[in-house]
């Protein structure tokens, strides 16, 4: 129990006498007389009902230990959940610098006292846009669904318009986010979610059916690459030419990690991009390491209607010298309130320095490698699988680390082949069952360089055991 | 006698990462693929368009390298190691500890789409938190998916939406009552989410009229969004009214608790008659906010408003844990999976490990604290108190104006701001939009910080009013002690000039098209 003759770790005023001490200064006989702005009435009548004070470091610790270790977790395990979040190698030296206390306190100092960090995120922004090949990066908002929304808004102010085209295969967690940020049908900004069709053969999105949508009205179209679902979106750039022809804006989700072989976006004709950072160095933390980037071409047209923090390198009132700060900070809703792009507050910029510390440390070499072994894995996963009496692969060879698994001929539902794999050590991939996309009993697998070959054979002979 | 600090930031002139490393140079490197492998799915997997042609023109560094410039970059980052009194972000000690247990692969590499059953310990932290947060409002069910505070804003305009849309009232509802002074992400949050914003102006208590609210709520009031006290120090002592008014005419009460701090413990959103309210776990909880984010907004509301919240919802059942994803009224998702947990965990072990009386002893200490920092900021001539004719003990922060000192130094608050680094003080808070007083700066003294501090902290203020008088100018071109000189904003706005890359810095400013960045 809390006992108050011992001054409490976390406060210097609760030595005894410091409070006595300032009431003195201040002229008060009492606590309650500095709380007289508040009616009496206004005090809360039903006392605080909170578990017993962990008054020690030790019982702190034995508790919050204690409830973790009732956790079982992807180390413990051999996962292949991905679909947002996945399972990436994070270099230990990125978790001494974002542990760092300047980086981690509560503190947003000026652009001089907390220099570093200003630079840190300038440095997330220009290795992010060599790996985009684009000018324009801002420092990440609160996730992928978040930037992609924001994206769709901008978009809708860009050009007037107010329907956006989405992969009808669109991850359901993303799409809600999405859906939230483009409003019910009963706002007047409201912004219509207009499904496109796959090629049920390929993943990918389906070309007449994207023309027969893409209209003069529509304000973006978006889609991902690789989409929801693992497939590469070959035609990327054909898809970016059709919706410019129309008028809209071409708005393309990526995964960073996948750049160091993948087309850059920048180079297909996107005008908008957004994606994941949790790949770049940031642990899964149960969904808490989300956040979302958003990028663009250098033009006012796009820059000016962004919603967070564009960090710019500016000079200094010392000749030669380069420092950083905020550019346009009028149009963000601290400069602007409700008349500000959409809004912004405190976000995921820890993040940003992960990625910009993991990035220095991958350079392009390390992109390269990471992708082809992700790439090189995840085929051979599917291929393994493939050969699993029951299991079926629904596109073989088109994904990059995320690929479809259908066990309709297993007899067996996804759900069931979970709990077996589970009983066993392995999280079995997402399951994706009931999702709207019409592929009966499948499961969402990934890959990462991570997952050697041995373990993926595990998985496979640990299947071939259970159904 | 007042300890004044004698500082000097580290200086390292360190190159932008992209300057540095040498061709071919590795900070990581990966396995090659497996001869299996390889044998069986080849080489070159991406399809030709797809396939990346050019080099990614990231710097080519050494893990020893990459180590040592960020380090380099923390140490040129005061970082609250000074004393920050930064009003309205509510500074505390972030418990290492908890940090620590944050970082354990049993929450570090767990996945949200696990099976709950290999959760149970992360949900019950966060059940247990909710349970807490519960006794602190009074309300029903909390959620932490905002990733923060303004995304809990935007988290209620969500679930007002929600609310009237299920009563076909969403035509009607359309508008969003505030005042002038509310935090600028509850009228942005609202207007995003497609309600029209309505202000009230300040009268002279300090806080809009109760017969400006009556004229303004109406049946096409959605929703109001409130903080009490305000970043003046200000309680609105109508607030019980204000929430009587706005429910008969049928609007939803939103309670902003950013300013919780001062009153933690003492007053309760729900008697107030509140029917949702949010807290920041990244300020008043004790998670690290990390110079923003990842950070909380907890939304917690009321059982009539609790269909409507985003998904999932964290429930008990017996003495099991689940995710409640099945809530058909739901308002759909702010943001993916259920919140920044690793935060949770965090803000739930400042509760454990403050307990009931340490968290009513630190929402004392705080006001106090702030009260004696009032009285002795009075004392420095060229400041004046914001509302200066309301005489009253302030809240846990005062909003304060350099107005005079100005208007005799020319030496603005920003200026002011800067100067304070020299002294190893990280800058304050000035003041959210709009500016009310002017040259304003809001200091937020806390439970964290020492009498001593405060003096210090105090002391500083003192000594660059004093060097406003004899040096404007040298006040003026601050900081001198810094990593780097005072930034020149004039490229900020300037389309030519801004570069948010190092491409687009090479492009507009090097003027060098093919520079790779690599020296």
């Amino acid at each position: 129990m809390f006992d108050p003759n011992r001054a409490h770790p976390w406060m210097a005023n609760s030595a005894p006498g410091s409070l006595r001490a300032m009431l003195d200064e201040i002229g008060a006989g009492s606590v309650e007389e500095v709380f007289a702005q508040i009616p009496e009435d206004h005090f809360r009548k039903a006392p605080l009902d909170l578990p017993p004070t962990l008054s020690s470091e030790i019982a702190l610790r034995r508790d919050l230990v204690g409830k973790l270790k009732k956790n079982a977790d992807c180390e413990a395990n051999l996962s292949f959940l991905g679909a947002g979040v996945w399972q990436h190698h994070v270099p230990a030296i990125v978790d001494e610098i974002v542990g760092r206390t300047e980086f981690a306190t509560n503190v947003w100092g000026s652009y001089q006292s907390d220099h570093g960090r200003n630079q840190a995120w300038f440095e997330f922004s220009s290795q992010l846009g060599a790996l985009l090949n684009l000018d324009v990066v801002q420092l990440p908002v609160y996730s992928w669904g978040c930037a992609t929304g924001h994206a769709m808004r901008m978009a809708q102010r860009i050009t007037g318009r107010a329907k956006v085209l989405v992969p009808q295969l669109s991850d359901p967690e993303r799409l809600s986010v999405i859906r939230t940020y483009c409003q019910p049908s009963a706002m007047q900004s409201h912004i219509e979610v207009v499904l496109v069709a796959a090629d049920p053969t390929t993943g990918r999105l389906d070309l007449g059916d994207l023309q027969a949508k893409l209209g003069d009205d529509v304000a973006a179209v978006y889609f991902e690459n690789p989409e929801y679902l693992g497939t590469i979106e070959t035609e990327a750039a054909e898809i970016a030419r059709l919706a410019r022809a129309a008028g809209a804006e071409t708005i393309v989700g990526v995964d960073p990690i996948s750049l160091g072989v993948m087309t850059a976006p920048g180079d297909y004709g996107a005008d908008i991009v957004t994606g994941p950072v949790q790949p770049l160095g940031v642990h899964m933390q149960c969904g808490g390491g989300a956040g979302g980037f958003i990028a663009s071409r250098d033009e006012e047209k796009y820059v000016l209607e962004y919603n967070g923090f564009l960090v710019s390198i500016v000079e200094t009132l010392e000749e030669g010298q380069v420092g950083f700060g905020l550019a346009c900070p009028h149009q963000n809703s601290y400069g602007s309130r409700e008349h500000g792009k959409d809004w912004t507050g405190n976000s995921t910029y820890l993040w940003a320095i992960a990625g910009a510390v993991y990035m220095s440390l991958l350079g392009p070499e390390g992109f390269r490698e990471v992708g082809t072994l992700i790439v090189s894995r995840a085929r051979y996963a599917a291929k393994c699988l493939g050969e699993v009496p029951g299991v079926r692969i629904v596109w073989p060879d088109t994904s990059f680390k995320e690929f479809v698994v259908n066990f309709d001929d297993t007899g067996k539902t996804v759900g069931e082949i979970n709990d077996l794999l589970r009983a066993r050590g392995i999280f079995g991939g997402k399951d994706i069952s009931d999702e709207e996309n019409a592929l009966g009993q499948s499961a969402l697998y990934c890959v990462t360089e991570l997952h050697t070959a041995a373990d993926i054979r595990h998985l496979c002979t640990t299947l071939k055991e259970v159904l | 006698m007042t300890r004044i600090p004698e500082f000097h930031a580290a200086k390292w002139n360190e190159p932008v990462v992209m300057e540095m490393g040498r061709p071919g140079a590795r900070g990581q490197l990966f396995p090659a693929p497996e001869d299996e492998v390889t044998q069986a799915v080849g080489s070159d997997l991406i399809p030709g368009a797809m396939a990346r042609k050019d080099r990614a023109a990231l710097p080519e560094i050494t893990e020893f390298e990459a180590q040592r410039h960020y380090l380099h970059l923390s140490q040129m980052t005061l970082g609250m190691m000074g004393i920050s009194l930064f009003g309205t972000c509510t500074m505390k000690y972030n418990s290492k500890t908890a940090e620590y247990a944050t970082l354990r692969p049993e929450l570090a590499a767990v996945h949200p789409y696990q099976h709950p059953d290999t959760l149970q310990g992360v949900l019950e932290i966060i059940h247990e938190f909710d349970r807490i947060l519960c006794s602190l409002s009074g309300m029903d069910q909390f959620i932490f998916q905002a990733g923060g505070g303004a995304d809990a804003a935007y988290t209620m305009a969500a679930v007002a939406r929600a609310y009237w849309d299920d009563r076909g009232l969403l035509d009607q509802r359309t508008e969003m009552v505030t005042s002038v002074q509310a935090h600028p992400c509850n009228p942005a949050t609202a207007a995003a989410a497609g309600f029209k914003v309505v202000n009230l102006p300040l009268e002279e208590n300090g806080y809009p009229s109760l017969e400006a609210l009556k004229a303004a709520v109406s049946d096409r009031t959605a929703l109001i969004m409130i903080n009490n006290p305000d970043d003046m120090g200000i309680y609105n002592p109508e607030i019980k009214e204000w929430v009587r008014v706005a429910k008969e005419a049928g609007a939803l009460c939103f309670y902003d608790h950013a300013n919780f701090n001062g009153v933690m413990g003492k007053l309760s959103a729900r008697e107030l008659g509140f029917d949702a309210c949010m807290f920041m776990l990244h300020k008043t909880f004790g998670a690290p906010k990390a110079g923003g984010g990842p950070a909380v907004g907890a939304y917690g509301c009321s059982d009539e408003l609790a269909p409507y919240l985003p998904c999932p919802v964290v429930v008990k059942e017996g003495d099991r844990y689940r995710l409640d994803e099945d809530r058909p009224k739901s308002a759909g998702k702010v943001r993916e999976y259920w919140g920044n947990v690793p935060q949770v965990v965090k803000a739930y072990a400042w509760a454990r490990a403050m307990g009931a009386e340490g968290i009513q002893l630190a929402s004392d200490i705080s006001v106090v604290a702030n009260n004696y920092m009032d009285r002795k900021l009075a004392e420095i001539p060229g400041l004046e108190i914001s509302n200066p004719g309301i005489d009253a003990y302030r809240m846990e922060m005062t909003r304060w104006s350099l107005g005079p000192l100005t208007e005799e130094t020319g030496v603005t608050t920003v200026d002011f701001a800067n100067r304070m680094a020299d002294y190893g003080i990280d800058p304050y808070w000035m003041s959210h939009e709009p500016w009310i007083v002017a040259e304003p700066f809001t200091p937020e003294a806390g439970e964290l910080w020492s009498k001593e501090d405060i003096d210090t902290w105090i002391g500083v203020i003192a000594q660059i009013a004093e060097e406003a008088r004899s040096d404007p100018e040298m006040v003026k071109t601050a900081p001198h002690n810094q990593a780097i000189a005072q930034v020149k904003g004039d490229a900020f706005e300037d389309p030519g000039k801004w570069a948010m890359t190092w491409r687009a810095y090479q492009r507009k400013i090097l003027g060098d098209e093919s520079a790779r960045g690599v020296a």
